[in-house]
């Protein structure tokens, strides 16, 4: 008995299914996010060994492998420090769909923070962005808050 | 083998959901603990090794998530994907080849991800995973294959559940220490037959490190060191249809090669311990068959003897074992912790008398596919 070898077809399986998580924020993150929702503004933490301030608040200094717990209220404002229009299609992990291109992925040094902060920039021309620029947080109205990182809308360009 | 000890150890208890804490939050407990325990400092670490899997956090690249966290922040850290028991291994083997001391950390929430989806994609996505079988349905056909073979019975396996979940009344870590009976087992819900919800270990959050030095950092350590005298892994084939699953074939093999290391002859007699990774009640009687502690289809009989009790000769999991605290990829490294604490006389209420030897065991891929035996001693 022989077998037909040649199909002439490749055959693929698909698997399209999300698998769910349920990540805890910890300590240090839920103080990040209440306070965006309470006061709008950021929080960092201070290392007290080498006097860094981390922004969103950790528990850990990695160079120092100090624990840190001074948490250190800054405002809604900060500088760009890169930036990157975005103009190819990829689904949104937030929604599942396709995000509108363009837009533009910032990174923010928030005023009074020693690390870079990363978060969506209001504007698609590029011409009118430049690094330097000073950049002020909007967030959403409170009781549309969530706890979660879309509090934040963008950051406007001020200047 | 060149004389490797075990400095450090420490674990944070186990339970069904850490909500406040986040990996690195864990896995900075456990790395200052062990470190605290060793009397060392980071110092003294030259070699950092992580153990995540990425389905389980769902984070791609896990390990590098708790760099800053585990100490490797700057230092050479690598992660195993897989159970504790092989990252130890591969931090032992950077101390043969000339490191002062690893660290070994594992974290895992079992709570964060759905753990069937997790376990699901282990298995083949073309012929195997789309029919939904995980975890607890593969092991179910494996201890259906185990009972049919040997004529074991459902109230025969009952008794490992309920041994071992009463060794973790002594044990603070545990996350479900129970007094229960045979009776309960037995009426207790049908999961996947023949297994019960008490045949079956709990899925829990939590995370341990050990510290395993060189004996030159070793004898800095304040801690009275535990010696690694063998250690082998083997892994035995992918689609479990390729596998006899009454037969830990892999297990035997390891077992073989960790006992020759140690210079065991005879590891009934010679061993005071054994810790070994029973995710489910069937596994330590098929577990105690691939080690040799007893011929194939007679694992029950240790029990049934009492030599497995904690009074009889051979403790098997004093811990109160994996049924009883299930963190995923943390539970082997556990194992060793356990081991390290009864040798060093440490383990409190559950102390097994004058232990000089010990067998910790960790599996890794489904139904045990392959396995990872350590032989720990007081002495060197």
């Amino acid at each position: 008995m022989s077998t037909e070898r040649n199909y002439d077809e490749q055959l693929t399986v698909k698997f399209t299914y999300p698998m769910p998580y349920r990540w805890s924020v910890g300590e240090h993150g839920s103080v990040f996010f209440n306070e965006i929702k309470k006061n709008r503004r950021f929080v960092g933490v201070r290392c007290p060994s080498c006097g860094m301030v981390y922004v969103p608040p950790r528990r850990v200094c990695g160079p120092c492998f100090r624990e840190l717990d001074e948490i250190v209220p800054l405002t809604d404002e900060g500088t760009i420090v890169a930036f990157s229009t975005v103009n190819y299609p990829f689904l949104d992990p937030a929604t599942g769909v396709q995000r509108p291109i363009p837009y533009t992925y910032g990174y923010i040094r928030l005023d009074g923070a020693d690390n870079i902060f990363s978060h969506i920039i209001n504007e698609t021309d590029v011409s009118k962005i430049q690094v330097g620029m000073k950049v002020k947080a909007v967030f959403r109205e409170p009781e549309q808050m969530q706890g979660n990182i879309q509090d934040i809308k963008h950051f406007d360009i001020i200047g | 083998m060149n004389d490797v000890a075990i400095a450090g150890v420490a674990q944070t208890g186990h339970e069904s959901r850490k909500d406040n804490m986040i990996y690195a939050d864990m896995v900075f407990d456990v790395v200052t603990s062990a470190l605290e325990d060793a009397g060392l400092t980071l110092d003294d670490i030259d070699s950092v090794v992580t153990v995540s899997n990425d389905f389980l956090d769902g984070r791609t690249i896990s390990g590098m998530a708790v760099g800053d966290a585990s100490g490797g922040q700057d230092k050479n850290i690598s992660t195993v994907e897989g159970d504790g028991t092989f990252g130890a291994f591969y931090g032992l083997m950077r101390v043969l080849s000339g490191y002062g001391a690893s660290i070994v950390v594992a974290h895992s929430k079992g709570s964060e991800c759905d753990i069937r989806y997790v376990t699901n994609g282990m298995f083949d996505p073309i012929y195997q995973r789309l029919l939904g079988i995980e975890a607890i349905s593969a092991s179910a056909m494996q201890a259906g294959e185990y009972m049919q073979r040997y004529g074991v019975s459902e109230e025969q396996l009952a008794a490992v559940s309920v041994k071992n979940h009463g060794n973790a009344r002594n044990n603070p870590y545990a996350h479900l220490p129970m007094d229960i009976s045979i009776d309960d087992v037995m009426k207790s819900r049908p999961i996947a037959d023949p297994l019960k919800k008490l045949d079956c270990g709990p899925v829990s959050d939590g995370a341990a490190a050990i510290i395993i030095a060189s004996p030159e950092i070793a004898a800095k350590a304040t801690s009275t060191p535990v010696w690694v005298k063998g250690v082998a892994h083997c892994a035995e084939d992918y689609m479990i249809g390729d596998r006899d699953l009454a037969v830990p074939v892999a297990l035997k093999d390891a077992a073989r090669r960790a006992y020759d290391m140690a210079g065991i002859k005879n590891p009934a007699e010679e061993l005071d311990l054994v810790e070994l990774y029973d995710a489910f009640s069937y596994m330590e009687p098929l577990w105690l068959e691939g080690l040799g502690l007893a011929e194939a289809g007679k694992g029950m009989s240790l029990l049934e003897k009492g030599v497995t009790t904690m009074e009889g000769s051979l403790p098997v999991n004093p811990s109160g074992g994996v049924l009883s605290s299930h963190p995923v990829l943390v539970a082997g490294l556990v194992r060793i912790i356990e081991s390290v604490l009864q040798l060093r006389g440490q383990a409190g209420e559950r102390q097994v008398k004058n232990a000089t030897s010990a067998l910790a065991h960790g599996i890794n891929g489904p139904c045990g596919q392959s396995h990872c035996v350590w032989i720990l001693n007081k002495d060197k």
